[in-house]
């Protein structure tokens, strides 16, 4: 192991630790919290995987954490299923809708991109609505304690809960440490830098791309599936545009193309949000001018700036 | 004499103009092979017909004895074709290794082989020391080089290097003359040159492009006296 490698291992290690002991030093307020901010940052590195590390802006994310979130909801409330083979069914459900949706917007690129997978996105979230019978529309609809018990560990206690927003998490965060460090990662890297130079070395830029977009979407799934799972709602707001946009500000704020950057990203804008709505009811005022000037003065984000300014092999 | 790839009519239209017509041409395994021609006169979409970056209007594509008109890029650089870049096009946010080693794990080579590749081909252009660099960082003349060995790690059948001079020192192009000495016999090379005298010192054929359609066709010595070269492109001296 090269000293590099021992010096990443150790900061990412680290993060998980810290986090695992924080747990019991925490008060209940932060506690649940951060059990939310995991689950949020792990949607977020679904979507850093396609937009920091491949270089391709999907406005569509929604989808993907609505298709693993319903797919889990609805497998329990009318499938009759239990937790895990709910979450499964969230994250096949993830799997197939990212594979249909990359093999139609990848035929384009850009702007056209950006487009095609928000008009899919918003095809999605009237499709909630439409099947109001089923999914209870905007309402959405409450998943009971009963219905929350996951191999007889009751997901509705804060602790476990916690301690299953934390082992999502930190799957989500080897993944895709290691992941961005293989060879195939790397090559998304290079296609995000010049994809024309790729092709030309021998590789299959579509085929990539491709894959990129199922694990993207599969991750982001996944988090829908355990958000719907963790804190017992399942609605129609998860596949909304916001919900689409939220994890493109997360990743730009905490560094795109960073590992650690979703997590940030995640936690700096909950509790920018949380503490200047304590301040006022203009919050989002705060909370806009502080964003303004982050992407003024740290344009590639918080982690991002750490690795241009003391540590270039941060992946 | 065995011909590794040969194109037969290739030509090529952009809506009105005609930038490449009819061209037949036959590389030698293990030549290397000058591609001249006066600005404009087609060089580079003539071989970006060949490797897949531009699709032909009409005419075919020979590699190895096998028709590869319709292949994608990805699949020809599979079947033992490199091709550097005119503009140079490195991976400008990545490492200098990065670069070369990308270019060796595109090749069926896994493991040790690919730090193999990666450090001889970075030793043969004389980026060895700048192995950790930010390859964005490097001056514009070793990027050409390190564009030529990413070429190189790629352990090509054919290596198509489109202007590899431009923008070299002197002992820089003397370098890259005796790098490609050093291929001839193993690896067949499609050079695109502007510098006639890298052209004479290495080339064993050369065929002149002219208005997308080939001039002449020959040795070095050929082409030297040859008249309608010389009044197209080289002048009347």
């Amino acid at each position: 192991m090269s000293r590099d490698t021992a010096r990443i291992l150790a900061l990412h290690g680290g993060l998980l630790v810290l986090l695992f002991v924080a747990q019991f030093v925490l008060p209940a307020y932060h506690h649940g919290n951060l059990a939310r901010i995991m689950v949020l940052a792990s949607y977020a590195i679904g979507y850093n995987i396609l937009f920091g590390y491949t270089g391709l802006l999907s406005l569509g994310h929604a989808l993907f954490f609505a298709a693993g979130m319903y797919g889990m909801g609805l497998g329990i409330q009318h499938g009759g299923l239990s937790p895990a083979p709910a979450l499964l069914a969230g994250v096949v459900a993830g799997a197939v809708v990212s594979g249909a949706l990359a093999l139609l917007a990848l035929r384009t690129t850009g702007v056209a991109f950006m487009i095609v997978t928000l008009m899919f996105a918003q095809a999605g979230y009237l499709t909630i609505l439409y099947f109001g019978d089923y999914t209870r529309g905007d309402e959405g609809f409450v998943l009971q304690t009963a219905q929350r018990m996951l191999w007889g560990i009751d997901l509705s206690d804060p602790t476990n809960r916690y301690f299953a927003a934390f082992t999502l998490f930190a799957l989500c965060l080897c993944l895709s440490l290691w992941l961005v460090r293989a060879p195939f990662g790397r090559v998304l890297v290079a296609i995000r830098e010049n994809e024309d130079r790729v092709q030309m070395l021998g590789y299959d830029t579509h085929a990539h791309k491709l894959a990129a977009m199922v694990i993207s979407g599969t991750i982001s799934a996944a988090a829908g599936a355990a958000y719907g799972l963790l804190f017992g709602y399942v609605g129609a707001s998860f596949g909304s545009v916001q919900y689409s946009i939220l994890p493109l500000l997360w990743v730009l704020l905490g560094g795109a193309g960073t590992v650690l950057g979703p997590f940030i990203g995640a936690l700096f804008m909950f509790y920018l949000i949380d503490l200047s709505s304590g301040l006022t009811a203009a919050y989002m005022l705060i909370a806009g001018v502080v964003l303004v000037v982050l992407t003024l003065f740290a344009p590639q984000g918080l982690v991002g700036e750490l690795r241009r300014r003391f540590w270039k092999g941060l992946p | 004499m065995t011909v590794l790839l040969s194109t037969r009519g290739l030509t090529k239209r952009f809506d009105g103009l005609l930038a490449v017509s009819d061209v037949d041409l036959d590389l030698t395994a293990g030549d290397v092979h000058a591609l001249i021609g006066p600005n404009g006169a087609g060089k580079t979409t003539l071989v970006g017909m060949i490797c897949g970056r531009i699709a032909p209007t009409a005419g075919s594509v020979t590699f190895d004895g096998r028709d590869i008109t319709t292949l994608p890029a990805h699949k020809r650089i599979g079947l033992g074709m490199a091709y550097t870049f005119q503009i140079t096009s490195v991976f400008a946010g990545l490492s200098v290794r990065e670069n070369v080693a990308l270019a060796a794990r595109g090749q069926p080579v896994q493991g040790d082989q690919v730090d193999r590749a990666v450090c001889a081909a970075l030793d043969k252009v004389g980026l060895s020391d700048r192995a950790q660099e930010v390859a964005g960082n490097l001056s514009y003349g070793h990027q050409r080089l390190l564009e030529i060995a990413m070429g190189l790690a790629q352990a090509p059948r054919l290596l198509i290097l489109d202007e590899p001079t431009q923008g070299l020192s002197d002992g820089e192009i003397a370098r890259f003359t005796a790098l490609i000495e050093g291929l001839r016999g193993h690896t067949t090379v499609l050079l695109i040159e502007h510098n006639m005298r890298v052209v004479w010192e290495v080339a064993d054929r050369v065929t002149v492009l002219n208005f997308g359609e080939v001039l002449a066709e020959g040795t070095p010595e050929d082409i030297h006296e040859n008249r309608a070269v010389q009044a197209a492109y080289l002048g009347t001296g």
